[in-house]
């Protein structure tokens, strides 16, 4: 298990309480339930957790699958820096949110569970992981021509004086190099 | 248990629907296999019964995952239901407006014969929160939906994939949940009213005239109530059973001894070992479960064989893809005498085996996903050399597609026999295949490029040319389709999920409407 990343598995099951809590919160609050007003909080604090944890963080080796969607939250989770890169905070932060959901029974689940992402969180924090948010790699557009400045200011370079001037290769050579043109067919200069 | 059927009507049509649909696929699956026409050849070459029982069965982990979001779903309707009702029963207590439902609370105080109570909160002090954790069910409640939500969360595909030791052992607390779930309805705090109380006060006759009970002025007496007994252990009775009994099958199949004939390192990180086992006889394309327990105890790793059912021995090609397979391939490389026991469970069948019933065969394997088909490969070079007629196959079309040139190399050898091989039989249109190179970079083209009239391949030294980046499926499967325009054409993908889109579009798209016609059917394997 050397090269687990409890984050990873800690952002899931938060994922999974924040669900819950709502869940919870909506069965307390529509149900007006005794002393509801614990489900509406559990509603609202669902909502958030929910929000801070649907972008996934960054692993150390390999690629990330990306939720879908996640880079708009991974922007505004970026914005809080150290708060949100921490893991203690993490860990501390969800603990203190699941008390008051520990009060009512139709929302304790979410409170357990989300203790236990806490704990995980506080692992991952000793051991020193951190939220790293999935960047995009800006799009590398190949510069069509980017390469060429200007025309070349020189001629191509010619066979030396000596190849041009034998007459078995001197067709060839007149004919490829930029010598006199001698043409196979003769031809007429039309213009007169 | 009638008050019972009568309140939960509903949850019960919708399992037996679910479970009578089960059964009947199985069955009709199972009928067709043994029945149907289409199968006859099947059978004529897999022999009835032993191995059609095998594939619905092998598609256990789509049904394991179907079962499993079931088992949410209801758990979740079980709960908020549950949460309603403890809401009323404790509304009911402390109402002091003496309606029927006030009054059939207050139930077990004036009675002696104990256990005749409706209502488990038994005074308008208890909370809804003590009764739960201080009732059996209410405290196996919450510990099996917190262990159910522990297995979920650590199941999700992407913890599954990246860190599969986790998900392993925290998948076993399904023990803790099984147990849990067998012992939640022992309390009976789902109550009905006694059959002898039926008589003395049927609700038919007495709930309206609840104030004068047990007075002489009516004959109604109180009413008597029994919890019914936990019922959960009937449905998992059977699966547990069964799981037993494979533990145990799996237990006396890894005591058997495993002999290691042959360890090779290929470049790349890819281990092969090939081992022999008594009374092991495999299929193509099958896969084995692999132990070792100086490694991990508990941990059993599938691995697809990659040995033809003809060799005297059978192999597994081991990539690093994690903790486990990386000191498994550590463990080799040190070449300790003696070498590390293994220990071997299976072999399990996957849907390789029908690629031989198809007349045409198109095998894609991404990377190590080419496994099963090196299985199958190395099986169809033995039936030619055996002269097999049995072989049903006119052509295998088969794509490679590798992210880089050092995982070939353990293939290479294969490939380059079966060329020779097919040269020699003069049968050189049989095997058709194409190598994708798609972590080409320029460096690799441009030498690509310079050796453009040579003969064989530069990187792989075969007569087919490595082609760069991934292979366009629309031409592919409309050259099969042209060249092939009567035939029924099966199409194998050992790889990953985007790629089984691609494949499944283009299966639809470039099969005719025509029955006679050119049909492409698509089957994925699945790990």
């Amino acid at each position: 298990m050397g090269q687990i990343e409890w984050a990873m598995w800690a952002n899931e099951q938060a994922l999974a309480s924040g669900l819950i809590l709502i869940t919870g919160g909506i069965v307390a609050t529509a149900g007006r339930f005794v002393q509801w007003y614990f489900g509406a909080y559990s509603i609202a604090a669902g909502v958030f957790i929910c929000l801070l944890e649907y972008p996934r963080g960054k692993r150390r080796k390999g690629s990330t699958m990306e939720r879908c969607g996640q880079k708009y939250m991974t922007a505004v989770v970026k914005l809080f820096g150290p708060l949100t890169r921490n893991y203690y905070i993490r860990a501390v932060l969800h603990l203190l949110l699941s008390v008051p959901a520990g009060f009512l029974l139709a929302t304790i689940l979410g409170t357990v569970c989300l203790v236990i992402a806490s704990a995980i969180y506080l692992l991952a924090a000793i051991r020193g992981e951190q939220w790293t948010p999935i960047e995009q790699k800006p799009k590398e557009r190949p510069q069509v021509g980017g390469t060429i400045k200007q025309p070349p200011t020189n001629p191509p370079p010619r066979p030396p004086a000596e190849v041009r001037k034998k007459p078995s290769e001197g067709e060839e050579a007149g004919a490829a190099a930029g010598g006199p043109q001698i043409n196979p067919i003769p031809v007429t200069d039309e213009v007169v | 248990m009638g008050n019972w059927l009568v309140n939960h009507w509903l949850l019960v049509l919708i399992l037996v629907v679910w479970l009578g649909l089960n059964v009947f696929l199985f069955i009709y699956t199972f009928l067709t296999y043994e029945m149907s026409d289409k199968y006859y050849y099947t059978r004529e070459i897999l022999g009835f019964c032993s191995h059609t029982l095998r594939k619905p069965l092998d598609h256990n982990l789509t049904f394991h995952k179907l079962v499993a979001y079931m088992i949410c779903i209801f758990t979740a309707i079980h709960i908020i239901a549950h949460l309603f009702n403890f809401e009323h029963y404790s509304r009911s207590q402390q109402a002091m407006d003496g309606s029927l439902a006030s009054v059939l609370s207050t139930l077990s105080h004036p009675e002696k014969a104990g256990n005749s109570w409706l209502n488990p909160i038994q005074s308008p002090n208890t909370t809804v929160m003590y009764v739960a954790f201080t009732s059996i069910a209410g405290l196996t409640g919450v510990l099996i939906t917190t262990v159910l939500i522990l297995m979920v969360t650590s199941a999700m595909e992407f913890i599954r994939r990246n860190y599969f030791e986790l998900f392993w052992y925290t998948h076993h607390l399904f023990i803790i949940y099984i147990i849990c779930l067998g012992l939640h309805g022992l309390g009976g705090i789902v109550r009905a009213q006694t059959e002898e109380s039926m008589s003395e006060n049927h609700p038919h006759n007495c709930s309206e005239s609840y104030q004068k009970w047990g007075t002489h002025e009516s004959k109604c007496k109180h009413p008597h109530f029994e919890g019914h007994p936990p019922a959960s252990w009937k449905w998992i009775l059977a699966p547990i059973a069964l799981y037993i009994f494979e533990r145990i099958l799996r237990f006396y199949r890894s005591k058997q001894k495993v002999v290691i004939t042959k360890v090779v390192m290929h470049p790349s990180k890819v281990l092969e070992l090939q081992m022999r086992k008594r009374g092991f006889s495999m299929e193509v394309g099958q896969y084995i479960f692999v132990n070792c327990p100086s490694i991990s105890l508990l941990e059993w790793h599938p691995f697809t064989l990659t040995s033809a059912p003809e060799e005297d021995f059978f192999s597994i090609h081991v990539r690093a893809a994690g903790d486990w397979t990386e000191n498994f391939i550590r463990a080799f490389e040190q070449q300790h005498s003696p070498m590390p026991r293994i220990e071997v469970d299976g072999p399990f069948g996957t849907v390789s085996e029908d690629v031989f019933q198809y007349e045409v065969a198109v095998l894609v394997g991404a990377g190590i996903g080419v496994t099963p088909f090196a299985s199958i490969l190395k099986s169809i070079w033995y039936k030619f050399q055996r002269a097999d007629h049995k072989l049903k196959t006119q052509k295998i079309y088969f794509y490679w597609i590798c992210r880089e040139t050092g995982a070939f190399a353990w293939f290479n050898h294969l490939l380059n026999s079966l060329e020779q091989e097919m040269e020699e039989l003069g049968k050189v249109g049989f095997l058709n295949y194409r190598l994708f190179l798609t972590g080409w970079d320029s460096n690799i083209a441009g030498h690509a490029a310079f050796n453009f009239d040579k003969a064989t391949d530069i990187l792989t030294g075969l007569k087919q040319k490595t082609f760069f980046g991934r292979p366009m499926w629309d031409n592919e499967f409309s050259a099969v389709a042209t060249a092939h325009p009567k035939s029924v054409v099966g199409v194998f993908l050992c790889g990953p999920q985007t790629l089984a889109k691609s494949l499944r579009k283009c299966c639809h798209r470039y099969s005719s409407l025509d029955p006679r016609k050119v049909q492409f059917y698509f089957n994925k394997e699945n790990f």
